[in-house]
């Protein structure tokens, strides 16, 4: 908290009741307070989404214990190469989200600022693009978990269990990617009204916390669903 | 108000109409909408349970049907646990008292502090649809596969209520937890928190990370029911104990949800009805967060005859018995704080000591159930209903009416009358005794959890918790009258009618709207009425 | 506000380290190690998160608590899974019984 104390009052002259920032909320004293206050929310409220998905993982790892055979063949059907590119996509975005960060923390001009968040957002689109036409290969290969599944394999239930939870983990993550979507297009409406400068920049910093946390999510998911079949023959 | 002096401003007469409350970003007017919706989900739990307790009257299913006996246990259940006990304590007292025992204008979020209260409406909403649409009879657990697969209820949309009531628990533990580390006034350091923030915190860090937990397993069930992903179903390749093993990662430490910030109550009471300052202040406090971090590692003694290997069972069985620890430090800590103190009888003290028999009992029976071969005798008996009883409504509500007896001057700015209260909390204490001691013999007995119907020889036992029943509704429906009266007849309490020491003591009740006209600066621990005596634990 | 500000070059780094990555991982994936498949892939995964983490997340130059609050997470994931892979793996262990 010290340091945030110190550099308000330097900034208001050494009062912190008087001159208060526009972006100040009347429950807190100083700008450096009211920063820390929203950073460490988004990072408790990351470790929440930990434990959220960490369900999915738990379940992951008990069946897959039960059945690594057959979770192999389910992920040989998986399309290998798609996966790698989304991962790749995904990384690009945390790159430009961070880049987006910096130049809010810079002061650099709104569209700079615009530029990096659409260029975020627009990995993110891809994304969900590429996602979305996985899903329909699926469906259309009759993968999807449910009446009208068929499995050619040799292990049809294990295979059952592991695209019921491909579905599900990956679900869960595409559905962070679109309110990650929804949080970007409201950041970056008030990047472009230019809110942000490096007195005040929390809310692209606390999204942008949020965004890589998605991606670190799908770090996971790409080696637990895409890979485990790479050698299955 | 009426009254000829007009009174200063605070948060109560701080703008009147009904935007002013529901569109309030006051924690103290938050807690006051808790109190009120989580008084009206109490009121229909015991209503449930009131029903039930009618139809165990006779060992015939005389009353109801054994389905809508089952619905009604369930509806019991999810109301009492979701609804009622969980958000209680943290989110109506909690909420008022948090800020200003720390010395903070507000809590560090508050829009998400009301987006939290509405979050909790709307998963009450749409409880209370899928209970009065048909109710649900999966017991409050919604074990697999008989919720995703057999049950005819309204499965989906009750797990859809408790899931979305479960991110109001993450707000506004994640609240707590931000405003505790950084709203601190200047001199409140850690080691001079009163020991209800100690203990709110605790809590907020289960409602952090447990909370999830449940909300994905409830997702879970609510997919495989709707589409069949399999997940749990055994015939769809599931597991049933995977389930169980996702439920009680939450569901365990869910109960020092509610048993946690009872204890931060009783701390407080005990100290200002002692008029002492509490003996061993560091272990009370770490014990809080030593209840909180161990009740993560002890929750497969739900699982003991559910098929869950034997060795894990007794490694859950001995970090069952280590939870037993801090619990027990707290009650031997409060009982040494009374000790040579001056300890007086008002009501909210006639509820702490009340508190810590009852909770004695609940915590050592507990260690009967964390016994593997003791479990299998009396697993889904009434033994446990006994036991968890004695935890929730002995302790829980115990601390939490205590709590609000205690603090009800300083929210609403009016006294109650103390002899009825006396005669509430005595009455609260012998229906509770008599309607759950019973439940520990006939439990003991082999009576089974969850049937409408039962042996004759039973019956006697039954009898007397029904009656005990009755007694514990009237014990709580008194303290509901007098504190409506209290809000418009009661004389005005003062700042300090207790003579207690605290932040929230020394200003004006009810509070002013941003509670502190300058921020305080702490010098002290609270509660510190003898400075000279104190005995340095540390 | 004040915070470190790492140069773009630096970022530029990370995330040209983070695809080499994800190319490695996937690389490893082909051949048939047994189990040491999965150390390298989650080794790669967890390496990955970390400079995710520390760097674009800022915990590098963040308060200890973020430190700790980061960790938490991570750490109840890790009593999750070993607790509940107790049951799992120890199923049949104790002689004489069922389970």
């Amino acid at each position: 908290m010290s340091d945030g104390h110190a550099h308000a009052a330097a900034l208001h002259g050494g009062a912190p009741h008087e001159g208060h920032h526009p972006r100040l909320q009347e429950q807190f004293d100083d700008m450096g307070q009211q920063a820390e206050a929203s950073t460490l929310g988004m990072w408790v409220f990351l470790s929440t989404e930990i434990m959220f998905f960490g369900g999915l993982f738990m379940c992951y790892l008990v069946y897959r214990t039960a059945s690594p055979s057959g979770f192999a063949e389910a992920s040989h059907s998986i399309n290998l190469i798609l996966g790698a590119i989304n991962t790749g996509v995904l990384i690009c975005s945390s790159l430009t989200m961070a880049l987006a960060v910096r130049a809010a923390q810079t002061s650099a001009k709104p569209r700079t600022q615009v530029t990096f968040l659409l260029i975020t957002m627009c990995f993110g689109v891809v994304f969900l693009g590429i996602k979305a036409y996985e899903y329909y290969e699926k469906f259309r290969e009759h993968h999807v978990p449910g009446p009208y599944f068929h499995w050619e394999g040799q292990y049809p239930k294990a295979a059952e269990m592991f695209l019921s939870l491909y579905f599900a983990m990956t679900g869960l993550h595409a559905l962070h990617m679109i309110i990650g979507l929804g949080i970007m297009t409201v950041i970056t409406v008030m990047a472009w009204r230019g809110s942000f400068d490096e007195e005040y920049y929390t809310p692209v910093e606390v999204s942008g916390l949020y965004w890589h946390f998605v991606d670190i999510v799908w770090i996971f998911l790409f080696p637990l669903l895409y890979l485990i079949g790479g050698h299955y023959q | 108000m009426d009254t000829v002096v007009t009174p200063p401003l605070n948060y109560l007469n701080d703008g009147y109409g009904l935007g002013s409350w529901l569109l309030t970003k006051d924690h103290k007017r938050i807690a006051l909408l808790y109190l009120v919706s989580i008084t009206a989900f109490f009121a229909l739990g015991g209503f449930f349970a009131l029903l039930i307790r009618l139809e165990l009257l006779t060992p015939a299913a005389d009353l109801v049907q054994p389905d809508t006996y089952n619905k009604l246990f369930t509806m019991h259940g999810v109301i009492m646990v979701f609804f009622f006990l969980i958000p209680s304590i943290p989110a109506v007292l909690g909420n008022f008292l948090l800020p200003i025992m720390i010395g903070a204008k507000d809590l560090a979020f508050p829009r998400l502090n009301l987006l939290s209260w509405y979050i909790y409406i709307l998963g009450g909403t749409v409880t209370l649809i899928a209970a009065f649409t048909g109710g649900i009879d999966t017991g409050w657990t919604f074990y697999a596969p008989y919720s995703t697969a057999s049950s005819n209820s309204h499965v989906i949309m009750a797990a859809s209520g408790v899931f979305i009531t479960g991110f109001s628990s993450i707000l506004t533990g994640l609240n707590f937890v931000v405003t505790t580390h950084r709203m601190r006034a200047p001199g409140m350091t850690w080691f001079r928190l009163p020991l209800f923030v100690w203990s709110t915190y605790a809590t907020s860090l289960i409602f952090i990370l447990g909370t999830p937990v449940i909300a994905i397993t409830l997702l879970l069930v609510a997919v495989e029911r709707g589409l069949h992903l399999g997940i749990f179903d055994p015939a769809l390749g599931g597991d049933p104990v995977l389930f169980q093993h996702l439920f009680w990662f939450y569901s365990h430490p869910a109960v020092y949800i509610m048993i946690l910030p009872a204890m931060g109550v009783v701390s407080e009471l005990v100290q200002t009805f002692s008029r002492k300052n509490v003996f061993g202040y560091a272990f009370v406090a770490f014990s809080s967060l030593a209840i909180a971090i161990i009740g993560f590692l002890v929750w497969g003694h739900h699982l003991f005859v559910a098929g869950q290997s034997t060795y894990a069972g007794l490694v859950f069985s001995i970090l069952s018995f280590l939870v037993a620890v801090p619990s027990a430090v707290k009650v031997f800590n409060w009982t040494a704080t009374m000790y040579k103190g001056s300890v007086s009888w008002e009501s909210p003290m006639l509820y702490a000591i009340g508190f810590l028999g009852l909770f004695t009992i609940g915590g050592l029976t507990g260690l009967f159930l964390a016994t593997m071969g003791v479990d299998i005798h009396v697993h889904d008996t009434y033994f446990v209903i006994a036991h968890f009883h004695y935890i929730m409504v002995g302790g829980a509500i115990m601390g939490y009416l205590g709590g609000l007896h205690y603090w009800w001057p300083k929210i609403t700015g009016r006294t109650y009358p103390e002899p009825w209260a006396k005669f509430a909390a005595l009455m609260v204490f012998a229906g509770f005794n008599l309607t759950f001691f019973p439940q520990f013999i006939v439990g003991y007995l082999g009576m089974p959890r969850r049937y409408a119907m039962y042996p004759p020889e039973f019956q006697v036992y039954n009898v007397l918790s029904t009656a005990g029943a009755s007694i514990l509704g009237v014990g709580y429906v008194i303290p509901i009258i007098y504190f409506i009266w209290s809000l418009k007849y009661a004389p005005l309490a003062g700042p300090n009618p207790w003579g207690a020491k605290g932040l929230e003591w020394e200003i004006p009740s009810p509070p002013p709207t941003h509670n502190f006209e300058v921020t305080p600066i702490v010098t002290e621990r609270t509660h510190q009425y003898a400075p000279s005596q104190e005995v340095r634990i540390v | 506000m004040s915070g470190h500000i790492a140069s773009r070059g630096f970022y530029v780094g990370i995330w040209i380290t983070l695809l080499i990555l994800t190319f490695l991982t996937a690389w490893v994936a082909e051949f048939d190690l047994g189990a040491f498949n999965n150390v390298v892939m989650l080794a790669i995964a967890c390496t990955k998160a970390s400079l995710v983490i520390l760097f674009f997340m800022h915990v590098r130059w963040s308060t200890r608590l973020t430190w700790v609050v980061a960790g938490a997470g991570f750490f109840w994931l890790l009593i999750f899974f070993s607790l509940g892979m107790n049951d799992y793996l120890s199923r049949g262990w104790v002689q004489g019984t069922l389970r």
